[in-house]
C-alpha cells in the first residue's frame, strides 16, 4: 500500500517536473516569437478596451465589472486557449517536434499539459489583473461563491485547450489556422451571451446557446461574482452552486468531447 | 536472462487489415538481442526496418506477436521501459528558435537519470555551437544533436535509426566511436543503416530485412560465406557460347560456378559466372582463354561482399503477395526495374560485373549456388 502510494507520488512529481521542462521551453518559445507574443498578451486587452464604451451602458458599477471580467475572460480563452495553442500545437506538429516528445519519457497527457501552461498563465494572470483594476474602478465585488469563479477558469481552460488540440488536426500550417478556428471562434463567442444577452434570442436559440463551451464560462462568471442567476436574480450562497450546477455539467460535458476529439482527430506527426 | 530485446513473430499492419486494404510493414519478426551486443538491421526502403524499430521502441504497438525489452512490453509499459532506452528517430525536429543547451536542457528536465548537458554536448562535438539556435545548425549538427538527445538519459539500450545519415566523414567517424565506446561500457544497440561499411564496421550481428522479414542474420562473415564469388567478362557476339549458338562459338571450360550470359546493348555479350571456388575457376578460365587466344575484355574476379549479398536480397523482385502497387501482372521487365530502382546508393557495383542474380527470374533462390552449374 505505501509503496504504491509512493509509487504513485513519484509518477506524480515526475509528470509535474516534465511538464515543466516543457512549460519553461514553451514560455521561451513564446518570448521569441513576435506575433504569437502580441496574440497573448496584447490582443484580448485590446478587445476588452475597444469594447468597454459598447458595454458602458450606464449598468450598475458591479455588473459592469463582471462585464469586464466575462469579457476578458472570453477573448483569453479564444484567443489564447484556443487560437494561439492550435497554432503553437500544429508547428510543434510540422517541425516534428511533437514526434520526437513521442521518443522520450514524456507521456503525451503531459506534452499536452505541458504545452497549454504558459497559454493558461497568461489568462489567468490577465483575468486577475482585470479583477484587480474592476475592483479599483467598478466597485466589482468579492466573488459571491469563489469556487464557482475557479470552476469557470479551470473548466474553461480544459475545454478550449482541447478544442484546441483537436482543431490542429484538421490544420495542415499555422497560417491556415486562421480559417480552421473561425468556427469555434465566431461560435463559441455568438453564443456565449458576452457579445449580446442569450436573453434576447428567441427560446429554443437560447437553449441551444447555452449549450455551447463559452456560455457556462461566463454564466459561470456571472453567478460566482455577482450571486445572481442569469435573469439578474438575487441568489443566496447555497442557491450560487444550483445555479451553478447546470453549467458545470455543461463544461464537463464538453471535456469530455474535447478529449474524444483529440483523440480522434489530433496528430502527432505530419500527414505524409 | 540476459536478453534485453526479444520478439517473437511480430507484425505490423497500416489500414486494416492485409487483405483488406491494410499494408503489413512486418511480416513475423523473431529476434532476440543480448546484453552489450549491437545489431544492425539492413534493408532497402521500405523493407520494413523503421516500422519493426518503431514497434521495438514501443512508439507504435505491434499488430499481433510479442515484444519484450528489458522484460517488459514497451508499447503498454511505457513508462517504466521509457525510462531505460534511448531513442534517435529517423526524423525529429527541433523548435526552430530555441538554442542547443536549452534544447538539451529542456530534453535533460524530462528524463529520469539525466546525464550533465555539457558533457554529452561535448561528446558529440557540439560544445562549441551550444549558444546557437537550432535552426541555424547544418543537417550534420542536428543529426548529433538528435544523437545527444538519446545518449542524454544513459539508457542500457539505444535505439538508433540510420544514425550516420548526412553526416560527413569525419563525424561519422566520431559517431562511431560514441556508439562503440557505449557498447564497450554494456550498452545494448539496435540500429539501422543504408551504409553496409557502417554495418560491417559496427555490428556483432546484422539482419537483413526484405519486404517486413528478417531474411537473412549473423556476423558480417556468415552472412558473406553464404554467397558465391563472382566472375565477369565480355566476349564478342561471334565467340559468344550462348546455348544453341551455331558453329563457330566457343564452348567455356567445365566450370564449378553457375554461368550466365546477356546481350550488351554495344555489342558483345555479358558472362557472369558465380562460383563457391573462385581461384580454381578462375584458373581454367585464363587456361582456357589462354589456349583459345582469346581476351577476356572487362575481366572482374571478386570474392564475396557484404554488398552482394545485401544487393542479391534486394534484387530478388518483388514479392506478389505485398507488391503495393498490384494491377493486375507485374510488366515483363520487373526484374530489372527493381533492380535499378533499388537504393544501392554507395554500393553500387560497376557496370561490368553486375550482380549474378542479375537476369534471374523473380523466384530465383539466391542462396543455392551448388543448385545448377554449367
Amino acid at each position: 500500500m505505501t509503496t504504491t502510494t509512493t509509487a504513485r507520488s513519484t509518477e506524480f512529481t515526475t509528470a509535474l517536473r516534465q511538464i515543466g521542462a516543457l512549460a519553461r521551453m514553451e514560455a521561451t518559445l513564446l518570448r521569441r516569437n513576435k506575433t504569437a507574443l502580441i496574440n497573448t498578451i496584447v490582443m484580448a486587452p485590446v478587445l476588452v478596451l475597444l469594447l468597454l464604451p459598447v458595454v458602458d451602458d450606464g449598468a450598475v458599477h458591479a455588473a459592469f465589472g463582471t462585464h469586464l471580467v466575462t469579457l476578458m475572460a472570453a477573448f483569453g480563452l479564444i484567443f489564447v486557449a484556443y487560437y494561439n495553442l492550435t497554432t503553437t500545437v500544429v508547428a510543434r506538429r510540422e517541425e516534428l517536434t511533437l514526434k520526437r516528445l513521442t521518443s522520450g519519457e514524456l507521456s503525451p497527457t503531459s506534452v499536452l499539459i505541458g504545452t497549454a501552461t504558459p497559454a493558461a498563465a497568461i489568462i489567468t494572470g490577465q483575468l486577475i489583473l482585470t479583477i484587480a483594476a474592476a475592483a479599483a474602478a467598478f466597485e466589482l465585488p468579492l466573488p459571491a461563491n469563489p469556487v464557482l469563479v475557479v470552476l469557470a477558469l479551470v473548466g474553461g481552460l480544459a475545454v478550449f485547450a482541447l478544442l484546441a488540440y483537436a482543431s490542429s488536426g484538421m490544420t495542415k500550417t499555422v497560417e491556415a489556422a486562421q480559417l480552421t478556428t473561425l468556427p469555434v471562434i465566431f461560435g463559441t463567442l455568438l453564443a456565449s451571451g458576452v457579445t449580446f444577452p442569450l436573453q434576447a434570442m428567441p427560446g429554443p436559440l437560447q437553449q441551444i446557446a447555452e449549450l455551447t463551451p463559452l456560455a457556462p464560462v461566463i454564466q459561470l462568471l456571472q453567478t460566482g461574482f455577482l450571486g445572481v442567476d442569469q435573469h439578474g436574480e438575487a441568489l443566496t450562497f447555497a442557491q450560487t452552486f444550483t445555479a451553478g450546477l447546470v453549467p458545470v455539467l455543461v463544461l464537463a460535458g464538453w471535456c469530455v468531447l474535447g478529449t474524444l476529439a483529440t483523440r480522434r482527430w489530433m496528430r502527432w506527426e505530419p500527414r505524409r | 536472462m540476459d536478453t534485453v530485446i526479444r520478439l517473437e513473430d511480430v507484425r505490423r499492419s497500416y489500414g486494416g487489415r492485409p487483405g483488406k486494404g491494410g499494408f503489413e510493414a512486418v511480416r513475423g519478426v523473431n529476434l532476440e538481442v543480448r546484453r552489450g551486443e549491437l545489431i544492425a538491421l539492413l534493408g532497402t526502403n521500405g523493407a520494413g526496418k523503421t516500422s519493426l524499430l518503431e514497434v521495438i521502441e514501443g512508439i507504435a504497438p505491434a499488430t499481433a506477436g510479442q515484444v519484450r525489452v528489458l522484460g517488459k512490453d514497451p508499447f503498454r509499459d511505457r513508462a517504466a521501459v521509457r525510462r531505460r532506452t534511448g531513442i534517435m528517430l529517423q526524423e525529429a525536429g527541433f523548435p526552430a528558435e530555441l538554442r542547443v543547451f536549452e534544447m538539451a536542457g529542456t530534453w535533460a528536465r524530462t528524463l529520469s537519470r539525466p546525464r550533465p548537458v555539457p558533457e554529452v554536448l561535448a561528446e558529440v562535438g557540439l560544445s562549441h555551437r551550444a549558444d546557437v539556435a537550432v535552426k541555424s545548425l547544418s543537417g550534420g549538427e542536428r543529426r548529433r544533436l538528435d544523437l545527444a538527445l538519446a545518449i542524454l538519459g544513459r539508457p542500457e539500450v539505444l535505439f538508433l535509426d540510420e544514425p550516420t545519415t548526412g553526416l560527413d566523414p569525419e563525424s561519422r567517424r566520431s559517431t562511431w566511436e560514441l556508439i562503440r565506446r557505449m557498447v564497450g561500457e554494456g550498452t545494448t544497440v539496435v540500429l539501422t543503416t543504408h551504409y553496409l561499411d557502417e554495418a560491417e564496421e559496427l555490428a556483432d550481428r546484422i539482419a537483413i530485412m526484405d519486404r517486413g522479414r528478417i531474411v537473412r542474420s549473423g556476423t558480417a562473415a556468415q552472412i558473406v560465406a553464404e554467397e558465391p564469388a563472382g566472375i565477369g567478362f565480355v566476349l564478342p557476339n561471334s565467340l559468344a557460347p550462348m546455348p544453341g549458338d551455331g558453329p563457330g562459338s566457343v564452348e567455356l571450360p567445365p566450370l564449378s560456378g553457375q554461368h550466365r550470359t546477356k546481350p550488351r546493348h554495344h555489342g558483345g555479350v555479358q558472362h557472369t559466372i558465380a562460383t563457391r571456388d573462385l581461384q580454381r575457376d578462375l584458373y581454367r578460365l585464363l587456361t582456357w582463354a589462354e589456349h583459345h587466344g582469346l581476351e577476356l575484355a572487362e575481366l572482374q574476379a571478386r570474392s564475396a561482399s557484404l554488398e552482394q549479398a545485401f544487393l542479391t536480397i534486394a534484387n530478388r523482385g518483388p514479392d506478389h503477395t505485398s507488391a503495393p502497387s498490384t494491377t493486375g501482372s507485374p510488366p515483363a521487365d520487373t526484374n530489372r526495374s527493381h533492380t535499378s530502382s533499388v537504393d544501392t546508393g554507395r554500393a553500387a557495383i560497376g557496370s561490368a560485373h553486375r550482380g549474378p542474380a542479375d537476369n534471374a527470374p523473380a523466384n530465383y533462390p539466391a542462396t543455392s549456388p551448388q543448385e545448377t552449374s554449367v
